[in-house]
């Protein structure tokens, strides 16, 4: 397909679409699903049916658009004459209301389940990953092209060369989203720099390509569902920045390491895969120039540690998810010794827009080094929960108190906690605190792939330092001793902490366990797993302290008396 | 070429493939995938994943089968199947329940629930019932965080769970799923 092609598809589809009055976009997101929302589509065109009011309305099954605690939603847009477009958006809607929602397109909006879109949940958020998410159908590549898709990759393979997107994407200021925040541009350009003849290489037979592209959806963090979303939503934009990424760096191979408990984003991107085959946008002279690139689903199999680059890579070769040390760092040396660009499926999301609407356009939203928006998994205890995009500089307030609506009635903030098992807990006082990579991690945690679990006054910390730990202890992989050992005796400590058996020595041991593991464990699992811990000594020591004996072991005659944990 | 060279060589080592192998089609699934990774080691993880689908967990037998197959040491096999979380060793009961320990779930009270049915269904996290009717598993995360805290049973996922009604919740559907069992026999 080239890009003519591609217009008259989108030219088609568009008018295909503008020949309907009602569009009724239901979510089937994970969360909405689980709540029947496909079957709430079939209600929906059944009543359509019904009533005769098939040639002006449609229904749409679309991504997730983020209120995911009112699902399962129902956004109904309707075309006026006089105004342009209108929006209502349902919630809570169930399968008996499809008939008094269809009833009253065109007419009064169904008073008891709409809820407003202009509450701060949507207004404060800004959307460039999520743009199309809750806006196309993500089972078909038609709905994807009529918004524009695949043109950033026509323009990059008809109007620029490798070096241009490079310097395009390093000029954007785009970090990496997993949650280190390495500048994209420049592992780009090490990767397209790479000579894959450097190292010995091992490429199964079958595979024509000796550089590859990753895009990393092990999103093992519990409590973070951005990479889901987007998989699920949009698959075709992270396929796309995939293809721009291979083109950039040479690669004309790429895979995409998805969870295994992630079926439906799973079942979603294969069908994207297949259409965009089928279409041309991927597989052999992409829109008629010598560009090829094909990409392939692997599984992941329920390890955190996966995440890791070099586990990944480890896991994709087909053997056990061991990290191994950096350098050679997988630029150079990565899948079957080959070099290898690694990617967050955010970050790849957001190369398209880059190249449609430039550099200069992106490097104007956020701070002065972090760029962009980021996408937050906003969980726990606030009245909205569910997946938000906002601009990065935006405060932990705002998130929590604007768009999070702040918490349920009676209870009061106390701690956020952000990056998962590898990040930590911020206190109110850092409320006000700018949300990018830097301010984060000054205040001991990081930005991590953006899951943000807010915590109110009845939570324990020292329980919420130990459950991380144990994730942690869990899921080290064993391969260096002082993940596989740290973790357990860090765990160790924590439970005689909340068992009220520890003493002032034991938060002295644990202190410089922590920071033994912290400092030599061999893989970002390890180095990062006391953050928790960490975190939480230092804004609620108290709370340690309370659950600390006073002194009690130390008998009259000068004798500790051991304990055993 | 390299499909020839790696049938299987029967375990008795007369040549012949295992009756078993023959008789089951849920191998013919297995060796697919296998082949569509040209019974190259790295199709190993894709193999284990159609084995469990194929199965519901992964034996000793099946095992050894996809070890002879991609021409792997069966240490490495092992090493793999149980380094990841998601693939079973043991078989599972008739249904399955798995409480989500996410971190959204664990704060909105998931270890209560999973406590609740612990000792509700008399079986424990990792465990099958005695009468191999419930398996009850953890899970780290379904990415269903708004729901929390979050069960799901044979797949259905069931969100806002309480620790009061969850057991009930289950023996329901237990009940339910033994009616229909029974209605559908001739």
């Amino acid at each position: 397909m080239n890009l003519e092609e591609l217009n008259a598809i989108a030219h088609s589809e568009r008018l295909a679409q503008a020949q309907k009055r009602h569009h009724l976009h239901v979510c089937v997101g994970t969360a909405c699903q689980a709540l029947n929302s496909e079957q709430i589509a079939k209600a929906l065109q059944a009543a359509l049916k019904q009533r005769g009011l098939q040639q002006d309305a449609a229904v749409k099954c679309v991504g997730c658009p983020g209120l995911c605690s009112l699902g399962p939603l129902v956004e109904v847009i309707s075309k006026e004459d006089s105004a342009g477009p209108r929006s209502l958006l349902y919630q809570f809607v169930k399968t008996e209301d499809a008939d008094e929602i269809v009833a009253h397109l065109g007419g009064e909006p169904v008073k008891r389940l709409e809820t407003p879109l202009d509450q701060p949940f949507f207004t404060r958020q800004l959307k460039i990953v999520l743009e199309n998410c809750g806006k196309v159908d993500p089972e078909r590549i038609e709905d994807y092209i009529a918004v524009g898709g695949y043109q950033a990759l026509m323009k990059v393979l008809t109007e620029m060369t490798p070096q241009q997107v490079i310097d395009e994407i390093t000029r954007s200021g785009l970090r990496g989203r997993g949650g280190a925040g390495f500048p994209t541009g420049l592992k780009w350009g090490t990767v397209a720099k790479a000579d894959p003849n450097r190292y010995p290489t091992n490429v199964p037979e079958g595979i024509q390509s000796r550089k590859f592209v990753i895009c990393n959806g092990d999103e093992g963090d519990p409590g973070a569902f951005m990479d889901r979303s987007v998989m699920e939503g949009d698959p075709h934009r992270v396929l796309e920045g995939m293809a721009i990424a291979g083109y950039a760096v040479g690669a004309n191979y790429g895979f995409i390491y998805v969870r295994a408990e992630y079926p439906l984003a799973v079942k979603r991107l294969r069908t994207a895969i297949r259409q965009a085959q089928r279409a041309g946008l991927l597989g052999s002279n992409i829109g008629g120039t010598p560009f090829s690139f094909n990409v392939e689903i692997r599984l992941g199999a329920g390890a955190f540690v996966c995440g890791e680059e070099t586990a990944l890579i480890a896991s994709i070769e087909g053997g056990r998810g061991l990290p191994r040390p950096r350098p050679p760092f997988p630029a150079e040396f990565g899948l079957w010794g080959c070099p290898t660009l690694i990617n967050n499926v955010e970050t790849l999301a957001n190369v398209p827009p880059i190249i449609l609407k430039g550099a200069d356009w992106f490097a104007s939203i956020g701070t002065e080094k972090s760029k962009g928006t980021k996408v937050f998994a906003l969980t726990g205890q606030v009245k909205h929960t569910g997946l938000i995009e906002v601009p990065m500089g935006i405060t932990l307030r705002e998130i929590v108190f604007d768009i999070g609506g702040g918490m349920p009635e009676g209870k009061s903030f106390k701690a956020v906690q952000t990056g998962g098992p590898s990040g930590g807990c911020i206190p109110a006082e850092f409320l006000d605190m700018p949300v990018d990579y830097e301010s984060l991690a000054k205040v001991g945690s990081i930005m991590g792939s953006g899951g943000m679990i807010v915590m109110d006054d009845s939570t324990d910390m020292v329980e919420v330092a130990r459950f991380f730990m144990e994730f942690c202890m869990d899921e080290s992989c064993g391969k260096c001793i002082p993940c596989r050992a740290g973790t357990v005796q860090i765990h160790r400590l924590l439970t005689k902490i909340q068992q009220g058996r520890a003493t002032e020595r034991d938060l002295q041991t644990l202190e410089e366990l922590c920071d033994l593991v912290k400092h030599t464990s061999l893989c970002g699992l390890g180095q990062s797993a006391p953050n928790p811990v960490i975190s939480t000594l230092k804004y609620f020591r108290e709370e340690y302290l309370a659950k600390i004996k006073r002194e009690p072991s130390v008998s009259a005659n000068g004798k500790r008396v051991e304990e055993h944990g | 070429m390299v499909n020839q060279l790696n049938r299987p060589p029967s375990p008795a080592g007369n040549g012949q493939p295992d009756a078993r192998l023959l008789s089951d089609k849920r191998y013919k699934l297995i060796d697919a995938t296998m082949r569509r990774y040209g019974y190259q080691g790295h199709g190993l993880i894709e193999a284990l994943h159609s084995a469990q689908e194929a199965f519901g967990y992964l034996d000793d037998f099946t095992l050894r089968h996809i070890a002879r197959t991609l021409r792997l040491p069966p240490s490495k096999v092992f090493g793999v199947a149980t380094f990841y979380n998601y693939f079973t060793l043991k078989p599972q009961g008739a249904h399955t329940c798995v409480v989500c320990l996410g971190t959204a779930c664990y704060i909105k009270g998931a270890r209560e629930v999973l406590n609740a049915i612990e000792a509700a269904h008399q079986v424990k996290a990792g465990g099958t019932t005695a009468d191999n009717q419930l398996s009850l598993l953890t899970a780290r995360c379904f990415g269903s965080c708004a729901l929390a805290p979050v069960i799901t049973f044979d797949g259905e996922t069931i969100g806002k769970v309480s620790p009061d009604q969850v057991a009930d919740l289950i023996a329901q559907r237990l009940v339910g799923a033994s009616q229909v069992l029974e209605h559908a026999k001739p």
